[in-house]
């Protein structure tokens, strides 16, 4: 319970606690020392009357005249608290008896130790005290007296409760004067333990707790406290800082590298624009004269012009394929599911369309859905399955195949076909954009396809790589 | 000799590709007159009759206007706005004819109101037969739009 409580509670129980114990202490240490005091006092007392007596009896003892001395015992009526009296003879026997109120037998002597003149025994509410007469140095009696110690207990009850309404106001006084060192102590701390709860609360380090105008061990928690915060908030103003220093640093990159691309756009499009008129006039007038004047031209002049057509159809062809490889770094990616078996099927029906005499057998894994791009999967997959057509070409009959597979433990996608292949040695050069394998004449082909599928395979953050022998066929893999 | 009396407008800079698109219209048998503009204020100065042209009857309508997108003063686009903001040739069929094969062209000229986009092909062989479906559609199965007024 007392963990619970706040300090300046503890404070104050403590503070009581401890006057309360001390006054307890000091009140005991009185009352014991009074008590015995009294005891002394008593028993002087009572030795001071049972000489008195027995100086008084002494004549009458000699003359063993118990009536005188029981006359002498009755002037024991004085003091109330004795309970009885009795003279005897130095041989124990009783001669004369007093009795405060009904009496009853002469009781038992207790025995004076050897070499002494008298004794005295404290029972619970009584004390007895014997002594011998002695006369002409001749023992000729023995005093017996019986008090009661009700005066004592008197004493005792009004002591305590004396020391009861002494700790009542000691307490009383403690617990009104604590609020002093609340003020001294239990103030800074708690108010310390409020600043603390703010700066964890709102993470606010510009909050400083009080001095408290002392010089004790609390104005130094307090100062360091405040020190403490001090180099939080300078730490956090430099983190802040260098935050918004690398904020502005990355919106100016954000925004070069989008001028950059501004401009990259406008050039891919002067390309596509500007680029491509010439190539048209090329071709057109080249067809023109051919069809204008083939009568004035001899068969290799109509020759050079048709290689004139084809550069200028190539040149085309290159120049289309290079935007596209551009366009795919460009523009936002829109992720969305993507059933790749439904693409490749589709694909693949287009593919017979073109050329429905050759005999191609597709196999296509059912099922296969990823996440990404549709736009550019559709034209890696494009790519990946007209390569493949392309490339088994010049066999008489090929299959192409598409589905999923798993090397070293990574789920990978692959498009495999049966036809010229390449040479494993210059595999790394396959997906670099204008390399090619083989010739225009073997195969045609401009090298971009190859690198349009790689960008868009790592802007999904995929890989692509391809497994092949030549004529042997090849198998690209990629992941998502 | 597919011919009625409505002419064609033909916006293009290029005189090459104007010889060559003539070429391809008179390979196809389109015997409409062809008015070419060169840039696009001659092109706006023909169908609103200022200009050069102040005092032709802006009714008379082209049968449908060829426009490239990349012209001197006034680009394609830009033509095709204005175009579709006049009352008289808000309707007339325009098809844009131009070598870029870029999307964002393609979708605001569609935005704009293009009734076809074509894309000029370096095969010219390819160019004629682009050129013969569009006379076909746009001269001869193209209803047009009623006359004002």
């Amino acid at each position: 319970m007392f963990r619970n409580f706040s300090i300046s509670r503890k404070l104050t129980w403590m503070n009581m606690l401890v006057s309360g114990a001390a006054l307890l202490l000091a009140c005991g240490a009185f009352i014991a020392y009074d008590v015995i005091s009294n005891r002394n006092g008593m028993i002087y007392n009572l030795s001071m009357q049972a000489q008195i007596v027995g100086f008084n009896s002494t004549s009458a003892l000699l003359f063993n005249d118990s009536h005188s001395a029981e006359n002498t015992l009755s002037g024991l009526q004085a003091w109330p608290n004795i309970v009885s009296a009795g003279i005897y003879t130095p041989d124990g026997r009783p001669f004369a008896m007093y009795r405060r109120g009904l009496g009853s037998q002469a009781p038992a002597l207790p025995p004076i130790p050897p070499g002494r003149v008298e004794t005295h025994q404290f029972k619970t509410s009584e004390v007895v005290l014997v002594r011998r007469i002695v006369f002409q140095n001749k023992p000729t009696g023995i005093v017996y007296i019986q008090s009661d110690l009700e005066g004592l207990k008197g004493r005792v009850l009004q002591y305590q409760v004396v020391a009861a309404i002494v700790l009542g106001t000691s307490l009383l006084a403690v617990f009104l004067i604590s609020p002093i060192f609340r003020r001294d102590i239990a103030e800074p701390i708690v108010h310390l333990a409020g600043v603390a709860r703010i700066v964890s609360r709102d993470k606010d380090y510009s909050v400083r707790a009080k001095p408290t105008g002392n010089n004790d061990e609390l104005s130094v928690l307090v100062d360091d406290f405040n020190g403490m915060l001090s180099q939080i908030q300078e730490r956090d103003e430099a983190l802040q800082r260098a935050h918004d220093e690398l904020e502005q640093r990355v919106e100016e990159r954000t925004n070069e590298l989008a001028t950059i691309n501004k401009e990259l756009e406008s050039f891919s499009y002067s390309i596509s624009h500007d680029l491509r008129a010439p190539l048209r006039s090329i071709d057109g007038f080249s067809q023109a004269l051919l069809e204008d004047y083939s009568g004035k031209l001899d068969p290799t002049a109509q020759e050079h012009l048709q290689r004139v057509r084809r550069a200028a159809q190539r040149m085309s062809v290159l120049i289309d394929d290079m935007l596209n490889l551009s366009r795919v770094n460009r523009g936002a990616m829109r992720r969305e599911k993507l059933d790749l078996s439904a693409v490749a099927n589709s694909i693949a029906a287009d593919l017979q369309e073109t050329e429905p005499d050759r005999r191609v057998e597709f196999v296509i894994e059912g099922g296969i859905h990823v996440v990404g791009d549709s736009r550019l999967l559709q034209a890696a997959m494009e790519n990946l399955l007209r390569n493949s057509w392309k490339y088994t070409s010049a066999h008489p009959s090929a299959r192409i195949e598409f589905g999923k597979s798993k090397q070293n433990g990574k789920h990978s996608f692959f498009v495999r076909d049966d036809g010229a292949g390449f040479d494993p040695r210059y595999a790394d050069r396959l997906f670099a954009a204008f390399q090619r394998l083989h010739s225009a004449s073997e195969f045609p082909g401009t090298g971009i396809g190859l690198a349009t599928v790689q960008r868009i395979i790592h802007r999904h953050g995929g890989e692509i790589w391809a497994e092949g022998a030549v004529e042997k066929g090849a198998t690209f893999y990629f992941t998502l | 000799m597919i011919a009625n009396n409505k002419v064609i407008l033909l916006v293009e800079d290029n005189p090459d590709d104007e010889a060559l698109t003539l070429r391809a219209l008179k390979k196809n048998n389109i015997g409409n007159q062809v008015i070419v503009a060169r840039d696009g204020a001659e092109a706006l100065d023909y169908l609103f009759g200022t200009g050069e042209y102040s005092g032709r009857d802006v009714d008379l309508t082209p049968q449908v206007v060829l426009l490239d997108l990349k012209l001197p003063k006034i680009d394609g686009l830009q033509v095709l706005r204005q175009l579709r903001a006049n009352e008289v040739t808000k309707l007339l069929p325009v098809v844009i004819l131009t070598s870029s094969n870029e999307e964002r062209d393609r979708l605001a000229g569609y935005e704009l109101g293009a009734n076809s986009y074509v894309r000029k092909p370096v095969d010219f062989n390819e160019f004629i037969e682009a050129v013969r479906q569009l006379g076909l559609y746009w001269l001869i199965l193209n209803e047009q739009p009623p006359a004002r007024r």
